[in-house]
């Protein structure tokens, strides 16, 4: 793996790709020359010449670049676990040009200057942050924090993520306020008397392991409660990490009345099951928590279906501090942008087209956050990623670079990969 | 030559019955150790176990102090507030700090589930769970399970029963593993939310009225009531426990029948059982605790003293 | 296991030889102490178990006195056990009398390194103190590493260190035998 910048003088010509921009509509096969990260020709047939790196992407697609609407990056605050620099890092590797972060770092990102803080950081990252303000100022869930002046300053939506926002007029007057601005409110949806401190989705492995569980009620009965709210008056809700059946049920049931709202899943929803708690694996604790084998199948069937709309990491850095503790205390979260395709690409091939699995990186999250990348036209700023949909291979810890290294698919092997990213003048070469 | 296959106890969910019965066999065998004037052996002379405690206990540890102890072992106890912990230090620089000083065996309780077999990643000796959180309590069940065959002379087809608070109980959830893999009938009886959601497929029957329970059962496990469940509203008050779960004297006498009554102990006399009945010569609770300590005895040669013979 | 490597095997002592040996063991032990009554006789499990209950059994028929039995499993006072070494099966002990003031009468099948001897004496000091121990065997192989000799020997057999003598039983082994083994 090499990383160099092409802001020189790097001339780099795909060949034999197949060109896929959703945004566009583009499905087909061209080669696309890139001359100092700007994207200088797209067409058939390129002449090589000699001071051309040549990449041959036969039976490649060259797609957008992926855009992540929820991660923590940790800065500031958490810099031990991530800051935004390793996290770009990661991102880049996972093949995402685009992350929304969330705004639970030290201090919480509820103002138009810690927005503009983690924009201006961005500058020189390989990636560009749309940062998530919070709903209630320092997530306290009181009083609603400067949301209009943080959406001037940058920010893409607001959130109180990590924490779910228990005060049900509170949710009422951020749906409402947030209609001015046309962005969505993300809710944790969790509530936390029925959560009742569990640490694992209660079923027939909590039982086994004697973990207090978190039952999917929990989850379900506040999904209800912000739809019941978005029903009545109005908004965009946008429900983060979804992870049981019944809610989405609920989500298909407000869906159909017309309500506004989009929903994401996570690649280790998506993936794993409550199995991979058996061991007591640290690793696999997440909040929500990986659920029953009924939970993966509505959700793998609600992606084929379209109920839920993108792939989101929720990318968790933790140290190892925080993980090697016993289960009750260790910390929640997964790092998930480095194996995020490869893992969601392998549960999906067989029942989605690759296009339609890409359209949950790219077009579908940006639909959410109302943002558009660079597209894939002559004279755009590259912001693309090389995807070879087949490939096989082990995400081993060398694949991590992440500043953290909590994840349970270490070892696992995975089908697709990001095979090259190119964004801002970085190139990230896994070839 | 008795062995067994365990190389750690950690719960009864995972160990064969094999294992278990051989674990209980040594028992008896420990047992007459303990009816001797002199009541210790020699056969971990010059071992060193580490009693690693997070969580307070009176009686486990004692039982199993007096048990490496009897075995002529080296005993270390460290007693660590759950709390010291939680603030800097994690399970696995603890535990390696103990064992650079060269342990033989570690036996813990700690207040997490799960935490046991964490520290078999760490550490390369035995190590024995004197209880981790509401998972399992695995000698507390054996010796359990070591009284029952002491009074019954089996436990294959006998009637369990198990009333409590079963949903906090790492003793029930050891006994229900147990007892279902010695071919015992099991039947678990509480209020319907101190029950864990699917407990039936432990392969446990479940039921609310412990007078169905006492006709059902050859012998019945008492658990202890934890107070500190009260001041939480699971439970409105000793008085209404008493009520509808206690294993009260008239109660007892209504139904007529013999049987025999088991509890880990500490009692509450007069919450989940009486005096008279803790008194009475039904109750087999004092032999449970000197089959405790044989029973600890038994775990401890058969993790270290037994390991090496062909 | 053991009967994979046997290159060589003879018959030492046949079943009325045995027999002959355990009757003059039970006669000297009797002859051997003035107080019949303070005798206890005590096996060390498995086939000193055996012998033991067959003197008792001798002392019965011709002297009309029932004599303690004691059983003992000598397992917790080994010296060797975590070292690779045959281990009894783990069992009991039986000592169903008071060990205090009594003449007791050790028995085992073979006497060899002199190990379960001692291991067996330390444990009988944990029922009590004995007023005297006295040691029998059917067979004395040799080979002693421990300062210890019996009182009553059925017969002397000095082996080589390849040798190994059996003995063999017939409550547990079926029938009455003793054989030499060679590896």
């Amino acid at each position: 793996m090499s990383k160099r910048t092409l802001n020189s003088k790097g001339n780099i010509l795909l060949k034999n790709g197949r060109i896929y921009d959703p945004f566009l509509l583009i499905n087909e096969k061209s080669d696309l020359l890139i001359s100092d990260g700007f994207i200088e020709e797209i067409k058939k047939d390129i002449k090589i010449k000699k001071d051309f790196d040549v990449i041959d992407c036969e039976g490649k697609i060259i797609t957008n670049g992926f855009v992540d609407i929820h991660a923590h990056f940790r800065e500031p605050g958490f810099e031990f676990k991530e800051t935004l620099e390793t996290g770009s890092t990661a991102a880049i590797h996972g093949g995402y040009t685009r992350v929304c972060t969330m705004p639970n770092t030290n201090p919480v990102i509820d103002t138009p200057e810690l927005v503009k803080f983690i924009i201006d950081s961005s500058i020189d990252l390989p990636i560009y942050i749309h940062p998530i303000g919070a709903i209630t100022k320092g997530q306290k869930g009181l009083e609603l924090a400067e949301i209009g002046q943080m959406i001037q300053a940058g920010a893409v939506a607001i959130s109180d993520d990590g924490l779910p926002l228990t005060n049900s007029q509170l949710m009422r007057y951020a749906l409402e306020y947030s209609k001015k601005f046309g962005i969505p409110v993300i809710n944790h949806a969790e509530d936390c008397c029925l959560v009742n401190q569990g640490t694992m989705h209660e079923g027939d492995v909590s039982l086994n392991l004697g973990l207090v569980g978190n039952p999917d009620i929990s989850e379900s009965t506040m999904i209800y409660r912000d739809l019941a709210i978005a029903d009545y008056v109005g908004g965009s809700l946008h429900i983060p990490h979804v992870s049981s059946s019944k809610s989405l049920d609920v989500i298909k049931f407000f869906k159909e009345k017309g309500v506004n709202v989009s929903v994401e899943v996570t690649p280790h929803h998506l993936a794993l099951t409550d199995k991979a708690l058996q061991s007591y694996d640290t690793n696999a604790k997440v909040a929500p928590p990986i659920r029953s084998d009924i939970d993966r199948e509505s959700i793998q069937n609600a992606v084929c279906s379209g109920l839920i709309n993108c792939i989101a990491t929720d990318h968790a850095p933790h140290s190892i501090v925080d993980k090697e503790r016993d289960f009750n205390n260790a910390s929640c979260g997964m790092i998930g942008l480095e194996s995020a395709f490869g893992v969601t690409n392998k549960v999906l091939k067989d029942k989605k087209t690759v296009e339609s699995i890409i359209d949950l990186f790219t077009i579908n999250p940006c639909k959410i956050i109302n943002i558009e990348p660079n597209l894939i036209m002559e004279k755009k700023l590259a912001e693309l990623n090389i995807i070879d949909p087949n490939i096989k291979w082990e995400f081993k810890p060398s694949s991590i670079k992440s500043k953290s290294s909590n994840s349970p698919f270490v070892g696992e092997k995975l089908i697709g990969k990001v095979m090259m990213t190119i964004n801002k003048g970085f190139c990230i070469n896994n070839f | 030559m008795k062995k067994i296959e365990s190389k750690h106890l950690l719960g009864l969910e995972k160990i064969s019955k094999k294992d278990i019965e051989t674990i209980i066999d040594v028992g008896f065998t420990f047992r007459e150790v303990l009816e001797r004037p002199i009541k210790k052996v020699p056969v971990l002379n010059g071992k060193n176990i580490v009693n690693l405690f997070f969580e307070n206990s009176t009686r486990t540890k004692i039982s199993f102090e007096l048990a490496e102890k009897r075995l002529s072992a080296d005993v270390t106890n460290f007693s660590a507030s759950s709390s010291s912990v939680q603030k800097g230090e994690t399970l696995k620089d603890t535990i390696q700090n103990i064992h650079v000083m060269k342990m033989d065996c570690v036996v813990m309780r700690h207040p997490v589930p799960g935490s046991c077999l964490q520290l078999t990643n760490y550490v390369d000796v035995p190590i024995v769970n004197a209880g981790d959180g509401t998972h399992e309590h695995p000698t507390q069940a054996l010796l359990d399970m070591m009284s029952i065959k002491e009074r019954f002379g089996k436990i294959e087809g006998l009637n369990i029963g198990i009333v409590g608070d079963i949903l906090h109980s790492r003793v029930a959830l050891s006994n229900i593993y147990g007892l279902i893999k010695m071919g015992a009938n099991v039947k678990v009886c509480a209020p319907p939310h101190l029950l864990q959601r699917g407990i039936e497929k432990l392969g446990v029957s479940v039921c609310y009225d412990v007078d169905d329970l006492i006709d059902w059962a050859d012998a019945i496990n008492v658990l202890r009531i934890q107070r500190e469940r009260m001041g939480i509203g699971l439970i409105p008050s000793t008085r209404e426990y008493r009520t509808f779960f206690g294993i009260t004297n008239e109660r007892l006498a209504r139904h007529k029948k013999e049987l025999v009554i088991m509890h880990p102990g500490p009692i509450n006399r007069g919450v989940e059982i009486d005096s008279e009945v803790a008194d009475s010569d039904q109750a087999i609770i004092l032999d449970q605790v000197l089959n405790g300590v044989a029973v600890r005895m038994s775990v401890l040669y058969l993790l270290l003293g037994s390991k090496d013979f062909e | 296991m053991e009967i994979n490597l046997h290159k060589n095997k003879s018959i030492l002592l046949n079943k009325e030889q045995i027999s002959n040996l355990i009757l003059r063991l039970s006669h000297e032990i009797i002859e051997s102490q003035k107080n019949i009554d303070s005798i206890a006789v005590v096996g060390i499990r498995t086939r000193g178990e055996i012998i033991a209950k067959r003197i008792i059994q001798n002392i019965y028929e011709n002297y009309k006195k029932k004599i303690d039995l004691g059983i003992l499993d000598v397992t917790f006072y080994r010296d060797d056990f975590s070292e690779n070494l045959g281990s009894p099966k783990v069992g009991p002990s039986d000592i169903p009398f008071n060990v205090n003031n009594k003449n007791i009468i050790l028995i085992d099948d073979v006497l060899y390194t002199g190990r379960t001897v001692r291991a067996a004496m330390d444990e009988l000091f944990a029922f009590g103190r004995p007023d005297s121990i006295k040691l029998g065997v059917l067979v004395d192989r040799g080979h002693r590493e421990l300062p210890i000799r019996a009182d009553f020997i059925g017969k002397n057999f000095p082996t080589s260190d390849n040798e190994h003598v059996h003995v063999l039983v017939s409550e547990i082994d079926g029938e009455d035998k003793v054989n030499l083994v060679k590896y």
